[in-house]
């Protein structure tokens, strides 16, 4: 059995009270952990990755679950389950490739405990850092977590542990932004910058911060959106890489275009894609022809490194099979 | 030395309701094993890659070894709130009668999702029982007999020994292989007269 060290439970039934607690223990000194649904907070504090004195359980602050349609946007509510925005008939309908990133986390029980609040806070994953402390201690421990080293990068000064979130990869190409509270207030920023490549944390989330809603923006023209995962199980592993992709056409030709690939480095990686804003997306060469290219450019700047426990050399080689599979599901989605 | 808090839980499981003191870092699972003696949930991986401690909490099928205890809302069940005194849930009786079963260990977890799923959806096709049965790990049985347990209860609105009954008397075999119609039921090939 993987027991947790201590810690105490705050239950706060409002936002203000849980950003208030985080704030209150923080001045006391003492280490604070949010926890939602708890699938990836209970996971690393048995295996001693986090160590909190107080866990600040936001489960029962209401207000913060379902998806409205504001008009311009779907406003999701960070506690919404992984499994009700997969079957939400308005993402269904307006970001098709979220509902299925979201279908595709882990496994089904996973997807009713697990919240798009914490996959989008999700620690980054590695596989000399996801291990008991026993593993890791034998091993003198890592660069991210009690250590020195980095046992990915030789000789490496940064931690380059993998985004592992499915919703962020789907998202980043929806344009989406999160809203944050704080004591100080409310700020609202594009999920591009919520993201930084530091793999001890990927976020620029604080401390006394709580993920409160994720907007995202409607499509103003036809859109086609995809998603596409590598892992070993279908039934519930985390991405060994993770591909979304979305193609707005107007008057028959890219309008906008965005593909994120992602469980690579610590930061999902967004590939340039404006050169393509203009070309034909109408018959099925042209679409292929606009895939094609898309390959190229994935596979020259998506290379994987040896965090997570497979060949990188099969992993790169999947980055152009998985770019043409979001890229079938996409087509498949909206014809 | 760490802060440790004791506090007072109640939690509603298996229709009744239990006050229980336990840690406020203790899980659902060690509050209900070693608390309350329920020890028919399992402890497997203990991290969530199993599913052998799957329960019920609001109707939900969850991991109750990543479930913090003091968080639990709502009326848990356990495999040992499936059925009644001397009287088995249809999904019980479908596995014992298909024999869905080898060590059991994965068993309680199995047939709580199972369980889980029926509430939601009394006629499941073959793919959403394997969907819903996706977070549960066997290692011994191979799944088949497992899936053909959950067609089984599935049918005839959870009449469970009239499905078998029709199984034996036609002399047929359940499969859950071929492609089932939409709506789920009993899938019947080759009436061999070998079997
Ligand atoms: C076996 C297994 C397989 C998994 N497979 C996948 C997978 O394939 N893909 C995937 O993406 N994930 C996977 N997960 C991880 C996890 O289930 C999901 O990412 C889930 O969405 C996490 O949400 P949660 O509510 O449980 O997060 P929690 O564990 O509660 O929190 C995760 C992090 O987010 C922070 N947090 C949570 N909510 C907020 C908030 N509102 N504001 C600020 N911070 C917050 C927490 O402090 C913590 O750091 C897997 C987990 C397991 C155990
Ligand atoms: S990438 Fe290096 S520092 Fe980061 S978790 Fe892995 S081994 Fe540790
Ligand atoms: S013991 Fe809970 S999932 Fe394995
Ligand atoms: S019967 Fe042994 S694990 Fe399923």
């Amino acid at each position: 059995m993987l027991r947790m060290d201590p810690f105490l439970t705050e239950t706060p039934t409002s936002v203000d009270e849980a950003v208030a607690l985080l704030a209150a223990h923080q001045a006391a000194g003492r280490s604070t952990k949010v926890i939602a649904g708890g699938t990836d907070v209970v996971p690393n504090l048995k295996h001693g990755l986090f160590d909190p004195e107080v866990i600040v359980h936001i489960g029962r602050v209401p207000g913060l679950k379902g998806v409205v349609d504001d008009g311009g946007h779907l406003l999701i509510g960070a506690l919404t389950t992984l499994h009700d925005l997969s079957v939400h008939p308005l993402v269904q309908q307006h970001a098709s490739g979220l509902a299925r990133a979201a279908s595709l986390v882990a496994g089904p029980q996973l997807r009713r405990m697990g919240t798009l609040g914490g996959n989008l806070a999700l620690d980054t994953r590695c596989l000399f850092y996801n291990q008991t402390y026993f593993w890791r201690e034998a091993l003198g421990f890592c660069l991210k977590k009690d250590g020195s080293l980095c046992h990915v990068v030789a000789g490496g000064k940064k931690c380059v542990a993998a985004a592992s979130n499915d919703t962020a990869t789907m998202l980043l190409c929806l344009d989406a932004e999160v809203v944050l509270q704080a004591p100080t207030g409310r700020r609202t920023m594009k999920l591009e910058d919520f993201y930084v490549a530091n793999g001890i944390k990927n976020t620029v989330l604080e401390a006394v911060d709580l993920l409160v809603q994720v907007r995202v923006p409607k499509a103003a023209s036809r859109r086609f959106e995809g998603y596409a995962k590598l892992r070993h199980r279908n039934a519930i592993d985390y991405p060994l890489l993770s591909v979304g992709l979305r193609v707005d056409v107007d008057g028959g030709v890219v309008s906008a275009m965005r593909c994120v690939v992602s469980a690579l480095q610590a930061r999902p990686h967004k590939l340039p894609c404006d050169a393509w804003i203009g070309r034909a997306f109408e018959h099925r060469q042209e679409r292929q022809d606009v895939v094609d290219g898309l390959k190229q450019l994935a596979f020259a700047k998506c290379v994987p490194v040896k965090n997570l426990a497979d060949d990188v050399v099969w992993r790169r080689e999947m980055v152009r099979v998985l770019v043409q599979r979001a890229f079938d599901e996409a087509i498949g989605e909206a014809s | 030395m760490r802060p440790k808090k004791t506090v007072l839980l109640t939690l509603l499981v298996n229709g009744q309701r239990h006050e229980v003191a336990a840690p406020q870092h203790h899980t659902l699972c060690e509050v209900l094993r070693d608390k309350l003696r329920l020890t028919g949930t399992k402890q497997g991986c203990d991290k969530g890659d199993c599913g052998a401690c799957t329960v019920l909490v609001g109707g939900q099928a969850v991991l109750s070894c990543l479930t913090l205890a003091c968080a639990v809302d709502g009326p848990v069940t356990t495999i040992e709130g499936l059925g009644g005194r001397g009287t088995l849930d249809p999904v019980q009786d479908a596995f014992d009668k298909c024999g869905a079963l080898q060590c059991g260990f994965c068993q309680p977890g199995m047939m709580i999702s199972a369980r889980g799923l029926l509430d939601e959806n009394p006629t499941p096709t073959i793919d959403e029982i394997r969907n819903a049965l996706s977070g549960n790990l066997c290692r011994c049985t191979g799944y088949t007999k497992i899936l053909e347990a959950v067609l089984l209860a599935a049918a005839h609105g959870n009449d469970v020994d009239q499905s078998y009954n029709d199984m034996r008397r036609d002399r047929v075999a359940v499969s859950a292989f071929p492609d089932v119609p939409p709506g789920g039921g009993l899938l019947i090939i080759g009436q061999g007269k070998s079997q």
